[in-house]
């Protein structure tokens, strides 16, 4: 045994058991009759509880349960419900005329419900949740439209998307890498980059700018535009007003110019039903900028 | 004649090391085999060096050079473990500070395996290492069986320590939570555990006491159940012997149950058992006062390990698990409160009869409050199991609020209380450099987990809301990034919470130094002399 312990023990206390480790002994105390007791209720409401759900497994499968429960059937149960509610109006939604829907209070108010629901779940990743966008990522709250803000236009692009290689009918476009595939010496793109700065009204050369009319006019105005405000038919951005997708300074124009941009959008048309995409469609339609 | 055979083994192994190096096929494998060549490099010249200099150990004497460097390792890679969670809270409320040069390394992705491994594997694992070489020698009335194999022990789990921390960094994972150490990691694990699993069999068998005391039997559960738990959970075929990518053998649920049979008792015996363990030795040396009942701790501790092994499915409510491993894992979990709190009611009966020493012993109190946190994570363990709670909390931050209050209030403050009742002892000095800086510490932690534990219990509770929150028509009303900015007051005040934890884990380093440092030397003799028959 351990050398002369320090008296630990008091008059007074329970009895000990005689066993002593480097001082330790141990009071021979039973068991607390509340902690045996909630131990026990716990053991019989375990065995109550496999009973009555999904419990022991067996050869083949496993106990189902005298209540009859299943998480899998709870939930399928669940989605009918919902499913089943909203099958009228959802019937009409796809029925009617894309046009129509902001004007019948029915389906306006179920469409913004869902639409902002299907926003949220799948578009918000990259045009934000509130729907401002992010560079590259178009802001839908303004009137600036790359490909269209009528609800026909919207519930196109977001039916077959942008640029993908999924929809055969997805939009799509593709702006030159002037500078990368030497279509451009790099003073020509200095000179377009100025002449854009000019049309958008910012600080700009004015040599430099009117060398890059003629540059302007040459190569870039087939898809933007003689006077700069873009195509819709080609995705192709006005750059007379102060809306940018990438950025508007010299540094990300030269950047544009020289590289090109390629922006992608998802075909959303395998993954929504139609009854959601209009219900989007119609959500972006009504969140400011629609046309 | 054994240290030629060590130098040859030695020399092999940093040889092969370097030749791996040449031809690793990643970066993880490349820069853990230079490390391996470099330990056995510098293992080979040190045993050269020290070959016939040696003087054999006293077998009279505990063996406390071991213990003695384990409590400096705790404590190191307790602060290293605790400042990386500081700074992933602080990367999760403000992202920008993943920062674009250190993608890849320093990102959150990176560094929250090494949070983990660091507090549970390296701050956790010698923590129990090094105090249950402490109990098991006190307790046996004798010197650590296996000679330098305990030092072994040491060395190897702190290799073990760096080559995870680097592949973890460079991103060596086989993306198992707690698991992530890749296979090679993964076998010197084993082979280290097995020593350390032997040193501690040898030295019970050769005990002088008749009876084994109950903080061994929880020890030395843990020991075994681990063992067992990591071998099954980390079968897997290498891709190559020289990357660190590998094929787990188990796949789809079966991986996913394997994994959380292994998971939830890496709680249940390295967190849980274990520090148990540690429990049934400080708490009645520093209260001076005898174990509360011996037969609560017979019945909680069978009940306990019985009980706990089941309850792993309880991490896969709702998911592809069948329905009734999932009832099967919730009873397992319920039936476990009550083992659980026999733990916590021996740890606070204890005291009874010393509750005076709640005023004056800043350490007591430091194991009161971790007793305390105990009980309450193993009540809110067992809540959160049933199926209807976890169905909101599954995924939420509440589940890593519960993990915290058991890590930094239980673990964390325990071994605290045991860091400061070893360290006076382990060197000889008449007592800590200071209560008051102890003080300082229990109040810094408390406080800090405090605001830890509910700042996570409303963005756990909130985001769980928010995310099953539908409509009259069943659509969901928060999109995800919603509720991530919801929880961003909550996020800060989590981070400040670790950050004050930290903080009271550093002047407890320092009063540990000073107390080595600054405090004369006690006069008595031999204090690590082991008692005579």
């Amino acid at each position: 045994m351990s050398k002369a312990p320090a008296k630990t023990t008091k008059p007074g206390d329970a009895e000990v058991t005689g066993h002593e480790w480097d001082g330790i002994k141990e009071f021979n105390n039973p068991l607390p009759r509340w902690w045996l007791w909630t131990f026990y209720v716990t053991i019989v409401w375990a065995i109550g509880y496999t009973i009555a759900y999904p419990a022991w497994p067996l050869l083949k499968g496993a106990t189902p349960g005298i209540l009859g429960a299943s998480t899998r059937a709870d939930v399928a149960a669940d989605i009918k419900r919902f499913a089943d509610a909203n099958a009228p109006i959802e019937a009409r939604l796809v029925a009617a005329d894309l046009t129509e829907i902001a004007g019948d209070p029915a389906l306006a108010s179920y469409a913004a419900n869902a639409g902002k629901a299907v926003f949220a779940t799948w578009c918000a990743q990259c045009h934000g949740a509130g729907a401002g966008g992010n560079v590259g990522y178009p802001n839908l709250l303004d009137n600036d439209w790359l490909w269209g803000g009528d609800i026909e236009a919207i519930h196109t692009t977001i039916t077959h998307g942008i640029r993908n290689t999924e929809s055969a009918d997805a939009r799509y476009s593709e702006m030159p890498k002037f500078g990368a595939d030497g279509l451009l010496e790099a003073p020509q793109i200095g000179e377009v980059v100025h002449y854009v700065l000019q049309l958008s009204g910012q600080a700009h050369d004015a040599a430099k700018a009117e060398a890059g009319a003629v540059v302007f006019a040459d190569n870039c105005a087939a898809c933007h535009a003689d006077d700069g405000t873009g195509n819709r038919d080609l995705g192709a951005p006005n750059l007379t007003d102060a809306i940018w997708l990438y950025g508007g300074s010299e540094a990300t124009l030269t950047e544009t110019v020289t590289n090109a941009r390629f922006g992608v959008m998802p075909n959303w048309s395998t993954r929504l039903s139609e009854a959601e995409i209009r219900s989007v469609a119609a959500y972006v339609h009504g969140l400011g900028g629609g046309e | 004649m054994w240290d030629y055979l060590k130098l040859i083994a030695l020399g092999a192994v940093a040889v092969l090391a370097a030749y791996a190096a040449t031809l690793a096929r990643d970066l993880p494998y490349l820069v853990n085999a230079i490390e391996v060549a470099l330990v056995a490099g510098v293992a080979f010249v040190w045993i050269l060096f020290a070959m016939g200099k040696r003087t054999p150990a006293p077998a009279n004497e505990y063996m406390d050079g071991v213990v003695r460097a384990g409590v400096i390792a705790t404590a190191g890679w307790g602060i290293v473990g605790f400042l990386v969670g500081a700074t992933i809270a602080f990367q999760l409320a403000f992202p920008s500070l993943n920062y674009e040069w250190a993608q890849g390394i320093l990102n959150f992705g990176r560094l929250r395996p090494l949070h983990t491994s660091a507090v549970i594997f390296a701050f956790g694992g010698n923590a129990l290492i090094m105090s249950s070489f402490y109990i098991v020698q006190r307790t046996c009335a004798t010197r650590l069986w296996g000679g330098n194999l305990g030092w072994f022990v040491f060395w190897g789990w702190q290799v073990m320590i760096l080559l995870a921390a680097s592949s973890y960094v460079l991103g060596g994972t086989q993306g198992k939570e707690y698991a992530e150490t890749v296979w090679y990691i993964d076998i010197w694990i084993a082979v280290v555990w097995v020593a350390y699993l032997v040193v501690y069999m040898g030295t019970l068998l050769k005990r002088k006491e008749p009876h084994i005391y109950v903080a061994n039997w929880f020890i030395l559960s843990m020991i075994i159940t681990i063992a067992m738990l990591h071998i099954v959970n980390n079968l897997a075929v290498p891709v190559s012997f020289f990357g660190s990518v590998s094929v787990q053998l188990m796949g789809g649920v079966q991986d996913a149950m394997t994994q959380w049979w292994y998971g939830h008792n890496a709680v249940g015996f390295f967190l849980t058992a274990g520090f148990l363990g540690m429990m049934y030795y400080f708490v009645p040396k520093q209260a001076e006062r005898p174990i509360y009942s011996y037969k609560l701790s017979i019945v909680h501790f069978w009940a306990l390990i019985f009980l706990y092994i089941w309850a792993g499915p309880h991490h896969l409510h709702y998911t592809a698990l069948p329905d009734w491993a999932s009832t099967l894992g919730m009873v397992f979990s319920i039936m476990l409160w009550m083992p659980s709190w026999g733990g916590m009611i021996n740890g606070l009966m204890t005291l009874s009869g010393a509750w005076d020493k709640l005023r004056t012993d800043p350490v007591i109190r430091m194991m009161v409050v971790s007793v305390g946190f105990y009980g309450m994570s193993t009540f809110e363990g067992p809540m959160m199991s049933i199926k209807a709670v976890n169905s909101l909390s599954h995924y939420t931050d509440w589940t890593i609020g519960h993990v915290h209050s058991g890590a930094l209030g239980w673990n964390g403050m325990i071994t605290f209380g045991a860091l400061y009742f070893l360290t006076p002892k382990l060197w000889a000095r008449e007592r800590l450099y200071s209560l008051t800086l102890v003080s300082w510490h229990f109040w810094l932690a408390t406080i800090g987990i405090v605001l830890y534990a509910s700042s996570m219990w409303v963005t756990g509770i909130m985001e769980g809301l928010m995310w099953r929150e539908v409509d009259a028509n069943g659509f969901l009303v928060n999109a995800f990034s919603d509720t991530v900015a919801a929880k961003f007051p909550m996020y800060v005040v989590r981070a400040t919470g670790g950050t004050l934890f930290l903080t009271g884990a550093l002047i407890m380093c320092y009063n540990l130094w000073a107390t080595v440092a600054k405090q004369p030397r006690k006069a008595a003799a031999a204090v690590n002399a082991v008692p005579a028959e």
